[in-house]
């Protein structure tokens, strides 16, 4: 005979299911998966080239050493110069500190315009913009090349911005303009009525409730900038290549020994500012990934 | 001079006209209210008056002064929302002076004005919160004392009640009411899809259906002599009974019977009378319809709805279910059999086809 089912009472008791310990057991597993990488490297480049000539990726270093990590940032050569990685960090942020503002700024007030002024056509420029950033960029650089050269621009810091503001804006204009829609239009008529102009509603209305917009902006253009390598590549000029392209060049010049721990190293210290953005910034970031979807 | 005048406006979105034509000519301190279900142009018309929408064609004139083509700000009008719009990152002192501010007020002319409106709607207290430390009531009353501070000719109120709970409603409505007593000459324009708003605030009621006035009156005259069967139905709760039937033929004097029932009717009851025979719809409000030791018999009670006060009766008989407000201290009971004794005085008669009062 069985017992009688007890008479519900209070909290309802949790139980283990075997499809909770299945979504757990995938997140752990693709956890790992994503996470085994970032240990090789990090172990790898804690390690001196004896040691890693071991084999034995996965594990603890016997004997730890920072040197990699210095030689990256200050020693290690690309070609005939031995610089390190250091000279693309500070190029990287030169490129990265007015892009990032010139960018969202501009996105700002274009996506302010198409979503509250109802510019005749407005519709149309919007479709024009988004078809924008679904054309590879790659179809752009010859005649963007050919324009900087004519106008004297090309292989300069200034140029790369130019670049980078412009293949930003498709992006920065829809991510502004779907959180603008999202504002109720009875408050932009208000500021009509209370005699705001364009600049002075966005300045005293619009942009001061636009700060989760602007960090979810901030987030993916200080992460999408620091990563390029095509845009360095083709517009920064020798001078001014980023961080990325530097590391390249560190990592693919072949001259002796291959000095795996350095290499590591110069890796993790290019990807150090977007993992620190990611790090700092998780909740913001998945909430940009899901206001840059298109609706409306 | 603080009258609106609006002169055969057109407002179009695209190629769909929104508004065809409309004139309006409000005096100088009235209380006009847009009433009107929603989709009917009202909020679109109380748009272009402020200037937000652009007219096609036509003209708008604010204190004989035409504004047409003229800016929101320029039109010496104050507008308030339903969703209140105040500005979020601004306390209420900073949205109550913004419009000063833009207008490069003085200062200290600011501080006067926004203390003033503030005593008046009695929100002092209130004044470094920010708005999303407001009460949904508390926050319309910011709404209304940032127009207030304008010193506007015309207010625009776009059915600022709708978004408030029902006793909220009641006490902002007549605060609205009071405030518009102590303007004066103060010109408002109310919209609403509420008929309790129109009928309690309104000098006049503009009726609007399909983009059109329907009808133009106090609101005494709206709900005594309605012009059609769209204004009778939409003015009123609960809503007047219709009743489809004919003109009696032979009989003395006016007769309006179908198959369920007959009235006999006074002359005066319509101002051209129909031939006999001729198709009509007879309306009568549940307030005018006396329960029972009328002629209207064989009717029963099929639901009774109390109000406290009074008691809303639906009688049935047939297919034929007509609605009473019923003041009585001894309780209606369901299936109880009633003659009905509805008011001829009080009647209404429309045309069945065209829907025009006859």
């Amino acid at each position: 005979m069985s017992l009688p089912p007890p008479d519900p009472e209070g909290r309802r008791p949790k139980t283990v299911t075997a499809g909770r310990v299945g979504v757990y057991a995938f997140l752990v597993i693709s956890a790992a998966f994503f996470l085994i990488p970032l240990w090789v490297m990090l172990m790898t480049s804690l390690k001196p080239m004896e040691e890693i000539r071991l084999g034995n990726i996965f594990s603890l270093p016997k004997l730890w050493t920072i040197d990699p990590w210095i030689s990256a940032w200050s020693g290690a050569c690309t070609g005939l110069e031995c610089h390190g990685i250091s000279v693309g960090f500070m190029n990287s942020v030169q490129i990265l500190i007015p892009s990032v503002i010139l960018s969202i700024a501009i996105g700002a007030v274009t996506g302010y315009a198409l979503s509250f002024w109802r510019v005749k056509g407005a519709n149309v420029m919007f479709g024009c913009l988004l078809l924008g950033a679904f054309i590879p960029y790659q179809v752009f650089i010859y005649p963007l090349v050919r324009l900087f050269a004519a106008t004297g621009l090309y292989n300069s810091l200034l140029c790369v911005v130019v670049v980078h503001v412009i293949f930003g804006l498709p992006l920065m204009t829809l991510l502004f303009r779907n959180f603008y829609q999202g504002i109720p239009i009875d408050l932009f008529k208000a500021a009509r009525v209370d005699g705001g102009s364009f600049w002075s509603i966005f300045l005293n209305v619009i942009l001061p409730m636009s700060a989760p917009i602007i960090i979810v902006a901030t987030i993916l253009q200080v992460t999408g900038i620091w990563n390029d390598f095509l845009f360095g590549v083709a517009f920064a000029g020798r001078e001014n290549l980023p961080m990325t392209v530097q590391l390249n060049n560190i990592v693919n010049s072949m001259q002796g020994e291959r000095r795996y721990n350095v290499d590591m190293a110069a890796t993790l210290l290019t990807a150090l500012v977007p993992l620190a953005v990611y790090f700092l910034s998780g909740r913001w970031f998945v909430r940009g990934i899901a206001a840059g979807a298109v609706k409306g | 001079m603080n009258g609106v005048n609006v002169k055969d406006v057109s407002v179009a979105f695209g190629a769909l006209k929104v508004i065809d034509g409309l004139s309006l000519d409000i005096a100088e301190g009235e209380f006009i209210v847009l009433l009107g279900p929603s989709g009917c142009g009202k909020s679109t018309l109380l748009n272009a008056i402020a200037g937000l929408l652009d007219v096609e064609e036509g003209k708008i004139l604010i204190g004989g002064r035409n504004v047409t083509w003229e800016e929101p700000k320029d039109r010496s009008i104050a507008m308030v929302f339903q969703s209140y719009a105040l500005y979020p990152r601004m306390s209420v002192r900073q949205n109550m002076s913004f419009g000063l501010k833009m207008a490069k007020t003085p200062r200290a002319d600011i501080e006067t004005r926004v203390t003033r409106a503030a005593e008046m709607l009695q929100i002092t207290h209130l004044l470094d919160r920010r708005p999303d430390q407001l009460s949904g009531g508390q926050r319309q009353r910011v709404a209304i004392g940032r127009a207030l501070v304008r010193d506007a000719a015309v207010f625009l109120f776009d059915e600022p009640l709708s978004n408030l709970d029902a006793q909220l409603r009641n006490e902002l409505r007549l605060e609205i009411k009071r405030l518009h007593m102590e303007l004066g000459s103060t010109t408002m324009i109310y919209v609403t899809h509420d008929q309790i708003e129109a009928m309690t605030l309104a000098d006049r009621i503009a009726v609007m259906k399909d983009r059109e006035i329907q009808q133009l009156g106090a609101p005494d005259e709206l709900y005594h002599r309605p012009a059609n069967l769209f204004v009778a139905g939409f003015v009123g709760s609960p809503k007047m009974n219709f009743l489809e039937g004919r003109i009696a033929a032979g009989a003395s004097g006016l007769m309006f019977e179908n198959d369920t029932v007959s009235l006999s009717l006074p002359d005066d009851v319509c101002a051209a009378p129909p031939a006999p025979g001729q198709a009509v719809t007879l309306g009568v409000r549940p307030e005018h319809i006396a329960l029972d030791g009328g002629t209207w018999d064989g009717f029963r009670v099929d639901i009774v709805e109390p109000l406290g006060a009074d008691a809303l009766v639906w009688a049935r008989r047939d297919r034929t279910s007509i609605q009473l407000r019923v003041t009585t201290d001894e309780p209606v009971k369901v299936g109880t059999p009633v003659a009905l004794a509805p008011d001829p005085r009080r009647a209404n008669l429309f045309d069945t086809e065209t829907g025009r009062r006859l």
